[in-house]
């Protein structure tokens, strides 16, 4: 399967300070996941991992259109929509690490990532289970006058899901505030959209329940904040749900046990050739908006946050025993 | 005769199933081209079509109730669920239909199908990769819930899950997928379903395991003979559902003492109707209470505090102890 051209790309302009900021992101997020992975083959993370290359711009762009009082609700491949959403790395890590001073306690392990202060609802293991949460925190926000938009992402797996139709139509129905954005990475695991659908046409489908669906190229950062953009503006407008799909593809295997049969190194080759992260370097350049030494102290900042994030997991503690028995059922909250 | 692991082992019961009888088709997730996340369909595709072997979409809804479909028209459908955890969106088409519709229509309907998913802890995984929920299924009238132990009891009971008349909920233990090799037999080897096994024989107290329970419950035995001088009888359940409770009425008659071992959490679990089978059936005949050995009311633990939420040796080892000293 070969990059989309139909989707559509920008070549907006954008501020130096904007543009380094976006490029950060997407560099925290790589060199994160890449160290992940490095801490998993040297068993310090167990409890499987999904891992985010090359779908970069899809987190960091469409979570520059949120405040910090919308809510996000993500998929089994979260660690980087947690990080852009203010989650602290040293608390994701040590969450899969499995130590209570992860932001689940160490209960939740890499795909059940959670945190209250930045409104980050999870983490979801079970593919499209995140949909139908989403609508229903944005009909509470509805039915309590609260104006803020609810941000699903899923994957194009989810779109075979009961559960996506369901809160498709129920969120266009009610006119829900939902920003549903479709991570279209072309491969449910191991099964290519088009083994999967027969409409591959995402944006089409939520159209056909009655809102406003785009999609845009999802490895251009920059498209993909325009389209955030115009998208929340437009929930946050009173026009109801908006669906984004971003083209995007999973540099890596589907987890780290994927001999990944079903696509050929060729194809990968082809996709890393538009990696957002080296397009978006090359364009900033390109304007004479970013130096080497911008490149270099971008890179000596992420790496120090993520040597501090793994230092924090290493000295992290296991939730005791006796502790494992609480909130099964209500009590009072840990502060 | 070879020696296979569990994985190897289903995968000759399908395949020897599929080339016996045209009706048996595979469907589920990455099954075919991808060969299963588990690898249990690996080269099924290539043997037997993908008209035969067919990958879905995520769909889990939809591949329990298209078995249902499929099964009243008289194919054999065998659906894998990538993890046990993920069949809860199956769970209406199981409960609502699969089990009911024999009954239903006055036995002019049956669904012959099987759903496959692997369950269980043990591989460090976390929530809905570990747990053990056979509880839901062994509840529904209607559906029978199978558990094989080990290589040679998974590939004999397929073959039976495979040619019953009714649904099937196969539950494979992750954990021992490849913990280990054992001989299975290259001609047809059938257990059927319903009927439990002595795998070990004793005259002091009874252990009732199944599953990845089975190895432990073994290893306890051997300790407890080491060490304490105690003979015990282990049985493998493999049916859970319909329970058959001769077996384990007739060893605990005998040994007048009683373990119950498994992963799923303890309350309304297996054990619960395992003891009280044993209490309606060989009150008269116990010596002591009957312990349980089980995880705890609560989700499995991720990776790094799983091991203290599984029952393993030491466990049932003190249990067994308690049993015979009181």
């Amino acid at each position: 399967m070969t990059p989309r051209k139909s989707a559509k790309t920008t070549a907006a302009p954008v501020e130096r300070e904007h543009g380094l900021h976006l490029l950060r992101s997407m560099v925290r997020i790589r060199r994160f996941e890449d160290k992940c992975a490095e801490l998993y083959t040297a068993t310090k993370i167990r409890g499987f991992l999904h891992l985010y290359d090359g779908e970069e711009a899809v987190a960091v762009g469409v979570l520059e259109a949120l405040t910090a009082d919308d809510a996000v609700v993500a998929t089994y491949r979260e660690h980087g929509h947690a990080l852009v959403r203010g989650v602290a790395a040293g608390a994701i890590l040590a969450e899969m690490y499995g130590r209570q001073e992860g932001c689940s306690r160490g209960r939740g392990g890499s795909m059940h990532l959670f945190d209250a202060r930045t409104r980050f609802y999870g983490g979801n293991a079970i593919v499209g289970g995140g949909l139908p949460l989403a609508v229903g925190l944005a009909l509470a926000d509805t039915m309590q006058q609260k104006r803020r938009v609810t941000c699903c992402f899923f994957g194009d797996g989810a779109v075979a899901e009961g559960e996506f139709h369901e809160s498709l139509n129920l969120a266009a129905l009610w006119r829900l505030p939902v920003l549903f954005v479709c991570e279209n990475n072309l491969y449910a695991m191991g099964t290519a959209l088009r083994y999967a659908q027969a409409a591959t046409d995402l944006a089409a489908r939520a159209a056909s329940y009655g809102m406003a669906a785009a999609a845009v190229d999802g490895m251009d950062v920059l498209a993909v904040e325009a389209a955030a953009h115009q998208a929340a503006a437009a929930i946050r407008a009173g026009e109801g749900p908006q669906f984004l799909e971003c083209r995007t593809y999973r540099f890596r295997a589907h987890s780290m046990y994927d001999a990944e049969l079903y696509r050929t190194r060729a194809e990968v080759e082809q996709w890393k050739q538009r990696c957002p992260i080296a397009s978006f370097t090359e364009r900033l350049r390109g304007a004479g908006l970013v130096s080497d030494g911008d490149l270099e102290a971008i890179e000596a900042e992420v790496a120090r946050e993520i040597n501090e994030a793994v230092a924090f997991a290493e000295a992290g503690s296991l939730e005791p025993v006796e502790d494992l028995t609480r909130f099964v059922y209500s009590e009072r909250r840990l502060p | 005769m070879s020696k296979m692991t569990m994985v190897q082992a289903i995968n000759l019961a399908l395949r020897q199933e599929m080339a016996n009888d045209d009706r048996v088709v595979l469907l589920g997730e990455d099954i075919g081209r991808d060969g299963g996340v588990f690898r249990v369909t690996e080269g099924l595709i290539d043997a037997f079509g993908p008209e035969r072997v067919l990958d879905t979409p995520l769909a889990e809804s939809a591949i329990a109730g298209m078995a249902v479909g499929m099964a009243i028209y008289g194919l054999r459908p065998v659906c894998e669920i990538q993890f046990s955890g993920f069949a809860y969106h199956c769970f209406h088409q199981l409960e609502s239909h699969a089990a009911r519709l024999r009954w239903r229509s006055q036995g002019r309907l049956s669904v012959p199908m099987v759903l496959r998913a692997p369950y269980g802890g043990g591989v460090r995984a976390l929530e809905h990769h570990s747990e053990s929920r056979e509880a839901y299924w062994a509840h529904t009238p209607g559906l029978k819930t199978v558990i094989p132990s080990g290589p040679r009891t998974a590939r004999a009971l397929m073959v039976s899950a495979i040619r019953d008349p009714d649904p099937v909920v196969f539950y494979e233990a992750k954990g021992l997928y490849r913990a280990y090799r054992e001989e299975v037999p290259d001609e047809e080897e059938i257990i059927p379903i319903g009927r439990s096994q002595i795998v070990r024989e004793g005259g002091d107290l009874t252990m009732i395991a199944y599953g990845a329970m089975v190895r432990p419950a073994l290893e306890a035995a051997e300790e407890l003979r080491a060490s304490d001088g105690v003979e015990t009888e282990v049985i493998d359940l493999l049916t859970i559902a319909p329970l058959d409770d001769t077996l384990i009425l007739q060893s605990v008659t005998r040994t007048g003492r009683a373990v119950v071992i498994h992963e799923a959490p303890r309350s309304f679990g297996p054990g619960a109707e395992i003891v009280t089978r044993l209490m309606e059936g060989a009150f008269y005949y116990l010596e002591a209470p009957i312990a349980r050995v089980t995880g705890y009311d609560l989700i499995i633990p991720y990776f790094s505090r799983e091991k203290w939420y599984i029952p393993n040796v030491r466990r049932i080892v003190d249990a067994a102890r308690q049993t015979l000293t009181s």
